[in-house]
C-alpha cells in the first residue's frame, strides 16, 4: 500500500509535537494529525499550565534545535525546597519544620540546573513554529482520526478530512482519554484523586533565586515554581470539594488565600493572569503498544502532578522509541513490527509504573494531617536530607536522570 | 552404521562440491518446515530470534560496511553487494539485508520456508531471490561466488558441518565475507541455549537443538582455514536476562559469530 509517511502520529499536544519533531530529527517522515487548530492551541485561554522541564528532558530539547528560542522564557531552578506542616505552623515565631528537604543543583555532577520552569503556551508556539518549518512533518489539523486498519506491512487510518493516512508506524498521542488506546481494546489502571490542581501566576516583589519550594499541606501539596521577572507558577493541590469555593473568590481574597500557604518570603503578591482549574487523576496503560502502535505521553500514563514529571516521562517515552526505531531501521528491519514495539514496552513500562506508582504514595503519604504519618515523613525527609546517595538519587530522578537513558537525553 | 562412515569418509577425501555429500539432515527439515507458518510472528516460535536480530543485523551490517570500507550510517549501505543467507527460514535476515541495499539470495532445504519467506517479502514489498535448495547443489550449478555469505544458526542443524562449512566457504568470491552464527558446545551453553531457551524460557519448541550438533568455534575455524577462509576470533552475543537484552561480547560461551574473509586472489 501505498504510504504517504513512515510514521504517523496521532495528536498534536505538547507530546505529540515533540514525538513528531524528534522523529523527524531521526531521519523518519511524519503525518502529525491533531483534532485542534494549530493557532487556538497558542490563544491565552488555551492552556494556563507551566511544565517542569528535568535538565535531562532539556537535553533533547537541546538536540531538537528548541531550546535556543525557549531558554529567554524559561526559569532556572536551581534549589528545591521541600517541607511538611501546616501553614498556621509554619509562620509562627521559632517554629522548626517538622520535615525539611533541600535539593541543591550545585550538588550533581553535572554543572546544570535541576530543571526549568516555562509556561506550556510558549512551549506550544515553538514547537509549532518548529513544526511548520520542517520539510520531513505534514500537519494536519485540524482533523480526527478514526477507526485503524493494519496491514502485513502498514498501518492505514482515515482521517475526519476524508483523507486516509498509511505509514509503517501509528504513534498514538492522543491524551488521556486516548481513542485510539480504547479502540485497541487496551486496558488502564485508573482512578481519580479527591482533588484538584488550582493553577496560576503571581508576581512578586523579591527574587525568588531560582528556588522551588513545595509545601505539603494537609489538602495536598503547594508548589511555588521560580518564573522569568520576578513571577511564579503556582500548582496548588486542594480537596477536590474545596477547589471551587477558592476558585470562586475575587481576585483580592483568591491572594489572601495564597498568601496564607506561601507566606511572606517574596514579598507582596499580585496575580498575573487567570486561574485555571484541573481535575487530578492517575492512570497507567497495561500495555504500552498494540498491532503497528505505540502510545506515548499521556496516552500511556498519567500521573499526580505532585513531582512535576507527567511531561517528563512522555519526553523519555519520545527519546526511547526513537532509539527503537533508529535501531530497527540501522539493521534494515520493519520499524512497525511486533519486535520493535516491544522492546519500547519493555523499556518504557517499568520506569513509568515506578514513577507512577511512586508518586502516587508520595502524594497519598503527603496529603495528610495524620499524626502517626506526620512522624514518618519527618523521619523520612530527615533520612533523605542527610544521607547523600539518597538525596542524589532523589535528584536524578526530579532530572529525569534515572533508568536506562535514552541517547537524546544522555549528557 | 557403514554408510555414516562411508560419509564421513568421502568428506574428508573427496572435493568439497562432491554431489554425494549432503549436509540436509530430513529429520531437522521436517522440524523446521513444521513451524514454517511462525517465523514472522513476534510473540511465536521464533521470537527469540526476532529479539536478537537488531544486534546481530547491526553487528554484520558494520563488520561488512567496515570490510568494503562503506558508511555503516548511509540508508543503504549494502547497495550492489551480492549476499547469499544460507539456511535463510522465513527470510528474517534476507529481509533486512535486501532492505540495507543487497541483492540477496537466499536458499533454504525446507520448501515451506522458502514459501512462507516468499510470501512475506512480497508482502513488505522487499525483493529477495529465495529458493528451496542447498548450498553444495547452489554450487554445483555454477552460480557466481558471492560478496557475502551468511550462515546463522543453521550449521547446528545440518548433517555435516565441515561439508556444510566448507561448501559455504566455496560459495564466497575472493576478497569476499562469511559469517558464522551458532551455538557453542560448553556446558553453560547446554544449560543456557538449550535448557533455559527452549525448556525453561519456553522460547523455542522443545527439541529444536541437539546439543550434540553444537560447533565449538575451533572446529568451524579448521573447517573455514581448510577452505582458505582467514578467520577472526569469535565474538560473543550474550542475553542479559535482567535487562531482557541482546549484547555483543567477548564471552563466545553460548551464542557466537565468528567472521571470516576469503584472500583476494594475487
Ligand atoms: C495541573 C497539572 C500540572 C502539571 N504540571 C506538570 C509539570 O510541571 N511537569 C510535567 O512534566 N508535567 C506536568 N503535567 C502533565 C502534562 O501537562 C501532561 O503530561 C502533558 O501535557 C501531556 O501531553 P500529551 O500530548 O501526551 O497529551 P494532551 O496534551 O492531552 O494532548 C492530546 C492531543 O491529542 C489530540 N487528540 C485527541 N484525540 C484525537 C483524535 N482522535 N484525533 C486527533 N487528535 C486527537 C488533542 O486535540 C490533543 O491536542 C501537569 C498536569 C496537570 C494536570
Ligand atoms: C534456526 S533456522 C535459522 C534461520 C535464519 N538463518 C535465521 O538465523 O534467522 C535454521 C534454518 O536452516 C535450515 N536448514 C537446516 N539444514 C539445512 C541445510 N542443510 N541446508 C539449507 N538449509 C538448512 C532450516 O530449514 C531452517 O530454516
Amino acid at each position: 500500500m501505498e504510504k504517504q509517511a513512515d510514521i504517523i502520529v496521532a495528536g498534536g499536544g505538547l507530546g505529540g509535537s515533540l514525538a513528531a519533531l524528534a522523529l523527524s530529527h531521526q531521519g523518519f517522515t511524519v503525518c502529525m494529525v491533531d483534532a485542534a487548530p494549530p493557532a487556538d492551541k497558542t490563544l491565552p485561554d488555551f492552556d494556563g499550565r507551566t511544565t517542569a522541564l528535568a535538565y535531562a528532558s532539556v537535553r533533547l530539547f537541546r538536540r531538537l534545535g528548541l531550546w535556543d528560542d525557549l531558554a529567554a522564557d524559561a526559569g532556572a531552578i536551581n534549589d528545591i525546597l521541600v517541607t511538611d506542616g501546616r501553614p498556621a505552623d509554619r509562620f509562627r515565631k521559632g517554629h522548626q519544620a517538622t520535615g525539611f528537604l533541600h535539593f541543591d543543583s550545585s550538588q550533581l555532577a553535572e554543572d546544570t540546573p535541576l530543571g526549568w520552569i516555562v509556561e506550556n503556551r510558549r512551549l506550544r508556539q515553538v514547537m509549532n513554529a518548529a513544526l511548520e518549518a520542517s520539510e520531513a512533518i505534514r500537519v494536519i489539523a485540524p482533523a480526527t482520526v478514526g477507526p485503524v486498519e493494519t496491514g502485513p506491512a502498514s498501518v492505514s487510518v482515515p482521517l475526519s478530512t476524508g483523507e486516509t493516512l498509511t505509514a509503517s508506524l501509528l504513534v498514538a498521542a492522543d491524551g488521556r482519554r486516548s481513542p485510539l488506546r480504547e479502540r485497541a481494546g487496551i486496558r488502564t489502571l485508573n482512578w481519580s484523586y479527591p482533588q484538584t490542581g488550582i493553577v496560576c501566576t503571581v508576581a512578586h516583589e523579591k527574587d525568588h533565586l531560582g528556588i522551588a519550594q513545595e509545601f505539603f499541606l494537609p489538602s495536598g501539596p503547594f508548589a511555588i515554581l521560580p518564573l522569568t521577572n520576578n513571577r511564579s507558577s503556582l500548582v496548588w493541590t486542594e480537596k477536590a470539594d474545596r477547589a471551587g469555593s477558592f476558585l470562586a473568590l475575587s481576585d483580592e481574597d483568591f491572594v489572601t488565600e495564597i498568601e496564607k500557604r506561601f507566606g511572606p518570603y517574596l514579598g507582596a503578591l499580585s496575580l498575573d493572569g487567570p486561574r485555571w482549574s484541573y481535575p487530578l487523576a492517575f492512570h497507567l496503560a497495561t500495555k504500552f503498544h498494540g498491532d503497528r502502535m505505540a502510545l506515548v505521553g499521556d496516552a500511556a500514563h498519567g500521573i499526580h502532578p505532585i513531582a512535576g514529571q507527567g511531561y517528563n516521562l512522555g519526553v523519555k517515552d519520545i527519546a526511547a522509541l526513537c532509539d527503537v526505531l533508529a535501531e530497527h531501521r540501522g539493521a534494515g528491519l520493519d520499524i512497525g513490527h511486533g519486535t520493535a514495539l516491544a522492546q519500547y514496552d519493555r523499556w518504557r513500562q517499568f520506569d513509568s509504573a515506578s514513577l507512577a506508582f511512586g508518586t502516587d504514595v508520595l502524594n497519598r503519604l503527603f496529603s495528610n494531617d495524620n499524626p502517626a504519618l506526620r512522624l514518618v515523613r519527618s523521619t523520612g525527609m530527615g533520612l533523605v536530607n542527610r544521607v547523600d546517595p539518597l538525596r542524589n538519587m532523589f535528584m536524578k530522578q526530579a532530572g529525569a536522570d534515572l533508568g536506562t537513558l535514552p541517547s537524546l537525553m544522555q549528557p | 552404521m557403514s554408510e555414516t562412515a562411508n560419509k564421513a569418509e568421502s568428506t574428508r577425501q573427496a572435493p568439497v562440491c562432491s554431489p554425494s555429500g549432503t549436509t540436509v539432515d530430513a529429520g531437522e527439515i521436517d522440524k523446521f518446515s513444521a513451524m514454517a507458518a511462525d517465523w514472522w510472528d513476534p510473540t511465536g516460535k521464533f521470537k527469540p530470534l526476532h529479539k536478537f536480530n537488531p544486534i546481530r543485523l547491526t553487528h554484520i551490517r558494520n563488520e561488512i560496511c567496515a570490510h568494503f570500507g562503506r558508511d555503516p550510517n548511509a540508508p543503504r549501505p549494502l547497495e550492489g553487494l551480492r549476499l547469499l543467507d544460507i539456511g535463510c527460514g522465513g527470510g528474517l535476515v534476507s529481509e533486512p539485508m535486501a532492505r540495507l541495499g543487497a541483492e540477496v539470495t537466499g536458499i533454504d532445504a525446507a520448501e515451506k520456508n522458502v514459501k512462507t519467506a516468499l510470501t512475506h517479502a512480497a508482502e513488505q514489498g522487499v525483493t529477495v531471490d529465495y529458493r528451496a535448495t542447498t548450498a553444495e547443489d547452489l554450487l554445483a550449478s555454477d552460480i557466481e561466488p558471492f560478496d557475502v555469505v551468511l550462515n546463522l544458526e543453521v550449521v547446528e542443524h545440518v548433517a555435516d558441518v565441515d561439508l556444510f562449512l566448507k561448501t559455504s566457504a566455496n560459495l564466497v568470491r575472493p576478497g569476499g565475507i562469511m559469517f558464522v552464527a551458532t551455538i557453542n558446545r560448553t556446558l553453560k551453553a547446554f544449560a543456557t541455549a538449550k535448557f533455559a531457551a527452549e525448556y525453561i524460557l519456553r522460547w523455542l519448541p522443545i527439541g529444536t537443538h541437539d546439543q550434540n550438533k553444537f560447533v565449538k568455534p575451533e572446529e568451524a575455524r579448521h573447517a573455514l582455514e581448510g577452505a582458505g577462509m582467514v578467520v577472526e576470533p569469535p565474538v560473543g552475543m550474550t542475553y542479559q536476562p535482567l535487562s531482557d537484552k541482546w549484547h555483543v561480547t567477548g564471552d563466545a560461551s553460548v551464542n557466537y559469530m565468528i567472521t571470516a574473509t576469503k584472500p583476494q586472489l594475487s
